[in-house]
């Protein structure tokens, strides 16, 4: 299980790296930031001059280099923007994101897994065929238009929960939270729901299929056949079985809602990485986009190993391929 | 006279299919005594299954049980509730089924899956309902059972998790047994260790077992008594060698006329003629005229049940002796 670990690990950096490279690359190959950083009106010594200021001058693998050798000291190079790390930008604005894509993914779980459990149960029932239709839509909507519906009903038409912000923030442990106040809680509300609308079709779905799938096997006919209650056979005969496949979804899942989180704080105008991408992207601020990138997939990278790891510990089966590898 | 541990009268089981009603079970009768064995055999399709599963009350819609009485140790089973039921499987009643490789539960251990049976239906201590599972396992010839509660059935091999199933399904020490071809999957070798494990199991227990097999060898070296069925009915039923040596119903010589260990060598094996007409569209009357060749126009209505005076029991118009 150690070995197994340290493996991922190493597989782990390696990913990251071969992602720097990549990010790097097809960001630094595409525009020119001077158009944008540098007035108009400059003459060429001006413009020399910023050039150099930003390294762009030099070599191509010596930027990389260079970014290379700073990325590992946790500097990302100044937004050309702002003037600022880059990095500070973005772990400034992670725990936004962070705490939107949790909520979206909380409610998807809390309320997805137990939806599928039960349509799965009762395939035939009025509710569980209302369940499959209404995930179907949740499917196919688009977040946008999910998130502008939600605020023209229950923001414009109703008045209960704010369109737009964060609301105030609350410190947890140094860092900024809305979900611990009632004002930052009504904030967080729908853009959770908007982004979690699609996780939450999906995992009511990934859990019917599973359920019906699990409820035909001779293990849960046997187990009845012990005189197991219900409850148990349902709880862990079942539940057990499908988990598998249900977490590695979630994980997956988990790097695309902070991916996903981009239209929603747009919408949401949640102050988020999301949010502050686009805006970089808008003024092609390379450092901010790469930073971005490279902490969304450190993210992504994160997730999988917790998952991979979470996986083995569910599923004996694995476990024991592992030890034998 | 003592009751019979199990009592089946008239058992009819139906599955109502969008394609029509499938008479899977359609008017079985037998019983089972404590400390004896029955042998349920015939075709695929026959119907043995879903008997075992109506008597555990198992059947899962669309299949329903329209008709008939299970009495086990005397009391109906159909006029429990789920609760009453449920209390009663795996205690008074447990089953083993066909496919070792699919009756446990591959994600928690051996020692969970026989632990959970015995908290099921006794309030016991963790500890207590563990120590059950280590003797359960010893008891079916599981070499050092402390060990491998810990385990998880992949770690097994059919053989093993088949004696792990039986542990499971003995660990209350039911009254009845109901086991489903759990030997058909197995080779040789295992099946009969299996089988003389089960025997003596059985008998030291005093369980009463109905051993669901399409293999007559096996019913030959197992069971007291054999019921035959056919097409949800059983045709023939009596003492295992009465029966197996001079078969009454067509049907029942055809299957023995066909287990090659009891013909001579050399001898070309003989077959039944035809298949086994689809329980969704059975024909009236016999439903082995098509492939009977004693039928006659007599056998367009439905033979009934006739005893012999040697205790069995034969539903055909023309037996091969006269009863
Ligand atoms: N869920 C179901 N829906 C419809 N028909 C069913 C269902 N389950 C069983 N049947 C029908 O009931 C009949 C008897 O099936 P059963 O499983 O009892 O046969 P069996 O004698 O056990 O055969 P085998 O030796 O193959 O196990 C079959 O014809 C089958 O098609
Ligand atoms: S009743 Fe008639 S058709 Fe049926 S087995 Fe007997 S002789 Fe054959
Ligand atoms: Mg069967």
């Amino acid at each position: 299980m150690i070995l197994y670990a340290f493996r991922r690990l190493l597989e782990s950096v390696v990913v990251l790296f071969a992602m720097s490279l990549v990010v790097f690359l097809s960001v630094y190959a595409i525009g020119n930031p001077v158009d944008i950083l540098v007035s108009p009106q400059a003459d060429a010594q001006e413009i020399e001059r910023a050039i150099r200021g930003l390294g762009l001058d030099r070599p191509l693998w010596e930027q990389y280099a260079v970014f290379l050798r700073q990325a590992a000291a946790g500097d990302l190079g100044h937004s050309f923007a702002f003037n600022v790390p880059a990095i500070g930008l973005i772990l400034e604005r992670m725990p936004a994101t962070l705490e939107l894509a949790g909520a979206a993914m909380l409610v998807a779980v809390g309320l997805g897994i137990p939806l599928g459990l039960w349509a799965g149960l009762r395939p035939e029932s009025a509710s569980a065929k209302a369940i499959m239709a209404g995930s179907i839509l949740g499917f196919s909507l688009p977040t946008f238009w999910v998130g502008l519906v939600l605020v023209m009903v229950f923001s414009v038409w109703l008045g209960w929960l704010p369109a737009s912000g964060r609301g105030p923030t609350t410190d947890l442990l140094g860092v900024p939270v809305s979900f611990l106040s009632r004002e930052g809680l009504r904030h967080l509300l729908l853009p959770a729901a908007t982004l979690a609308l699609f996780k939450l079709s999906l995992l009511a779905r990934l859990t019917r299929a599973g359920t019906r799938e699990a409820l035909a096997q001779d293990y849960v006919k046997f187990a009845r056949a012990k005189g197991l209650a219900t409850r148990r056979v349902v709880g862990v005969h079942v539940l057990k079985n499908i988990l598998v496949p249900i977490v590695t979804v979630i994980g997956l899942e988990l790097g695309s809602v902070i991916a996903f989180a981009i239209v929603t704080e747009t919408i949401f105008a949640w102050p988020g990485m999301g949010k502050l991408l686009i805006d970089a992207i808008g003024v092609l601020d390379r450092p901010v986009i790469v930073a971005y990138l490279l902490v969304t997939v450190t993210l992504f990278v994160l997730i999988n190993l917790v998952v991979d790891l979470a996986y083995s510990a569910l599923d004996p089966r694995v476990r024991l391929a592992e030890a034998r590898a | 006279m003592t009751v019979a541990t199990l009592r089946v009268e008239n058992l009819r089981t139906h599955f109502f299919t969008r394609h029509g009603v499938v008479k899977a079970v359609d008017g079985v009768s037998f019983e089972v005594r404590a400390g004896r064995i029955l042998g349920l055999v015939g075709e695929s399709g026959s119907g043995k299954s879903v008997t075992g599963f109506s008597i555990l009350g198992l059947v899962d819609p669309p299949g329903r049980i329209v008709d008939g009485r299970i009495l086990l140790e005397g009391r109906d089973l159909r006029a429990l509730d789920a609760e009453g039921l449920r209390a009663l499987r795996g205690d008074r009643v447990a089953m083993v089924f066909q496919d070792p490789m699919m009756t446990l539960n591959p994600v928690l251990t051996i020692g969970t899956q026989l632990a959970e049976t015995v908290r099921a239906h006794r309030r016991v201590s963790r500890a207590a309902a563990r120590d059950e599972a280590r003797a359960a396992l010893a008891r079916v010839g599981i070499a050092s059972p402390d060990a491998r509660l810990a385990a998880y059935p992949h770690q097994f091999s059919g053989g093993m998790r088949q004696r792990v199933a039986i542990a499971i399904a003995l660990i209350n020490r039911p009254a009845l047994v109901i086991a489903d071809e759990p030997t058909t999957a197995l080779d040789v070798t295992i099946q009969g260790q299996i089988l003389a494990e089960m025997q003596s199991l059985v008998r030291a227990s005093g369980a009463a077992l109905v051993w669901i097999t399409h293999d007559l060898a096996v019913v030959a070296g197992l069971a007291d008594e054999v019921a035959v069925m056919y097409a949800g009915r059983i045709v023939e039923r009596g003492p295992v060698d009465a029966v197996l040596d001079r078969p009454l119903h067509p049907y029942t010589r055809g299957l023995v006329d066909s287990v090659p260990s009891r013909r001579a060598r050399g001898e070309p094996l003989r077959q039944i003629p035809g298949m086994a007409p689809s329980p969704a569209a059975l024909p009236a009357g016999c439903a082995f005229r098509s492939r009977c060749d004693r039928a006659s126009a007599a056998c367009l209505a439905e033979p009934g049940a006739t005893l012999t005076r040697d205790g069995r029991e034969v539903r055909c118009f023309h037996p091969l002796e006269a009863p």
